[in-house]
């Protein structure tokens, strides 16, 4: 019998035999990551064990970027406990702000991740990491606690449903369209406890990029892991990563053809036109087209789904030489210190500026109603982050749709929803 | 062990920020998190939560973030157990390291009301409704999680020489060599 890629890289980091799904291991893992809102729990945790060290200094990560830089005082003292704790146990990978960046989109840049790895982190978005052929999942304190005692962690080991894309996109259309549609098509729950695994030729031909944000909502569908095999995109892209943490390209792995799944979804991509998921859950996707009533008071361009360079680039072609409309906030984030300074190096972040928005330091901020754009009570925004929640980004009478940064930027010029054929 | 409480009722897909919203999050106080718990869906459920009553809910309860401060909130505001159709993946396993109990039951949502008596037994895995006369059965935890269950937590599953022992081959040899 097969094995899927997740099935192979956890029967790599355990001891554990009989890999089949629904068996518990003790896997060993790669790297562990905490932020400035989860890891305070796990410090308080690891410190009551009474560790002198943690299991490895290189593979422990602490970011804050939830409430940093820091939103008011309690945040502070979060962010203090990070610095605090990185100090005295030597932790190599602490990122403070200034180095600071969404570290979902800041860990693969820095070449921290590898294809191969077992990643797990407390936030629940740590599943981008699939992008580059990782098994990487989300976890809580507890276990990131527990993770940089023993550098162990307890997984079940999940069955995975496949995922096919035919076909080419279609133009305005990219990685978030793909997943808003997934998980439309599934639900939010249509993957609970399962591995995600994409491909197809139109993933094969799709950039990292793109890639990250599919994987990274992996997670609105419940899915514990999203996954691509690593292939020759995989490999340009670690090349071109200057610095890297760690060398080499990790370990390529891919499923055998007669592999088990759960199930197998194929999808036509030609006939995936841009997609908003509607409040207030994820699963609740419509076409963009069919939401031009809707009128905005802000659009957010950003975070660990949307806040890399391509996402910015995207978004400056449509607003070059035009204006946000008046009473709407454009706010664009760009997700790290990097991604910031080829946008200003590339001219994007004058275009944002000169549009009549604001282009701000890298932050998580209102994706998660923390700061940096929190939204009054009635008020409605576009933004390219992950999650529509009830009073997600704000105000419980607040409303977020989700878009990809096209469609974002196209309505920030309009002040309505807006298909970005109608601007360009 | 056994858990007994009146019922508090919740939908379909409640998530953490349901559960706990993120601007409460600057905090590791665990009384000030309770104080918030349910507020964006339930203003008074906070005022109503009795020490040892349980949650009833529908599917894929605690999705969306990992934030351990959920089941915190939650065990903090008085709730001694949550059962639900079932629970999205991180909130079930933080639940389970932090010593919440949560239990599976398909049938269970639809026929407990709100304010129900409810008796839990995880040990022989019934339920009681006290106040409509009726049991139901659920599937036991693994003996894995029982294990980390009985530990009081993940933490204390973590033994002296710094290793997860929650795999009973390996718990055995390390007993025989502490003697």
């Amino acid at each position: 019998m097969g094995y899927t890629i997740t099935e192979k890289i956890l029967s790599k980091h355990t001891k554990v035999k009989d890999i089949r799904p629904g068996v518990y291991i003790d896997a060993k893992v790669d790297l562990c990551l905490g932020n400035d809102i989860t890891a305070p729990f796990a410090i308080e945790e690891f410190e009551k064990l009474g560790s002198k060290q943690v299991f490895d200094k290189k593979k422990v990560v602490l970011v804050p970027d939830h409430f940093a830089p820091a939103k008011d005082m309690k945040s502070a003292n979060q962010c203090k406990v990070l610095a605090r704790f990185a100090k005295q146990y030597g932790i190599k990978n602490y990122f403070e702000v200034g180095k600071m960046g969404i570290e979902h989109a800041l860990l693969p840049e820095m070449g921290l991740v590898l294809p191969g790895d077992l990643v797990i982190g407390a936030d629940s978005h740590t599943c981008t990491y699939g992008a580059l052929g990782a098994f990487s999942t989300g976890v809580g304190s507890t276990d990131l606690a527990a993770a940089m005692a023993t550098g162990q962690c307890w997984l079940k080991v999940p069955e995975s449903i496949k995922f096919v894309f035919y076909g080419k996109l279609n133009k305005w259309v990219g990685g978030k369209d793909l997943i808003l549609h997934t998980i439309g098509n599934i639900g939010v729950d249509g993957a609970r406890y399962m591995a995600m695994e994409f491909c197809g030729e139109t993933i094969e031909s799709l950039p990292v990029d793109d890639r990250f944000a599919m994987c990274n909502m992996a997670i609105e569908a419940g899915g514990k892991n999203g996954i691509i095999a690593p292939d020759k995109i995989t490999m340009r892209y670690l090349r071109s990563i200057k610095n890297k943490a760690r060398p080499g390209t990790g370990k390529l792995y891919s499923s055998d053809r007669d592999a088990k799944y759960a199930s197998i979804k194929e999808y036509n991509a030609r006939s995936i036109e841009p997609l908003v998921a509607c409040p207030h859950l994820p699963s609740n996707v419509k076409p963009a087209k069919a939401l031009e009533k809707v009128t905005i008071d802000q659009v957010v361009i950003g975070s660990c789904t949307n806040g890399r360079i391509s996402d910015l680039r995207l978004a400056a072609k449509i607003l070059r030489g035009k204006k946000v409309r008046g009473g709407v906030r454009l706010i664009v984030i760009p997700a790290t210190q990097k991604i910031y300074l080829e946008a200003v190096n590339e001219g994007l972040a004058r275009i944002f500026v000169e549009a009549g928005g604001v282009f701000s330091t890298p932050t998580c901020g209102p994706c998660l109603g923390g700061h940096m754009g929190i939204l009054a009570k009635g008020e409605k925004a576009i933004a390219t982050t992950n999650r529509n929640f009830i009073g997600r980004m704000g105000n419980p009478e607040s409303e977020v749709y989700l878009s990809n940064p096209a469609v974002a930027a196209a309505s920030a010029i309009k002040g309505r929803i807006t298909h970005p054929d109608e601007v360009i | 062990m056994a858990y007994k409480g009146r019922a508090h009722k919740f939908g379909n897909d409640i998530n953490t920020d349901d559960i706990i919203a993120a601007k409460y999050l600057n905090t590791t106080d665990r009384r000030e998190l309770a104080s918030h718990c349910m507020e964006h869906i339930d203003k008074n459920f906070v005022k109503k939560v009795k020490p040892g009553d349980i949650i009833v809910a529908g599917k894929n309860f605690g999705c969306g973030s990992s934030r351990e401060h959920a089941p915190i909130a939650i065990k903090a505001a008085g709730i001694s157990c949550v059962i639900a159709e079932n629970f999205a993946r991180i909130f079930a396993r933080n639940s389970i390291n932090i010593g919440l109990p949560i239990v599976e039951s398909k049938e269970v949502a639809g026929r407990i009301r709100e304010k129900d008596l409810v008796r839990v037994n995880t040990e022989i895995g019934i339920i009681r409704n006290v106040t409509r006369k009726e049991s139901y059965r659920f599937e036991k935890y693994p003996p894995f999680m029982q294990k980390i269950i009985r530990a009081g937590g993940l933490m204390s599953s973590i033994n002296p020489f710094g290793r997860l022992r929650v795999y009973p081959e390996r718990s055995r040899r390390i007993k025989k060599r502490i003697g």
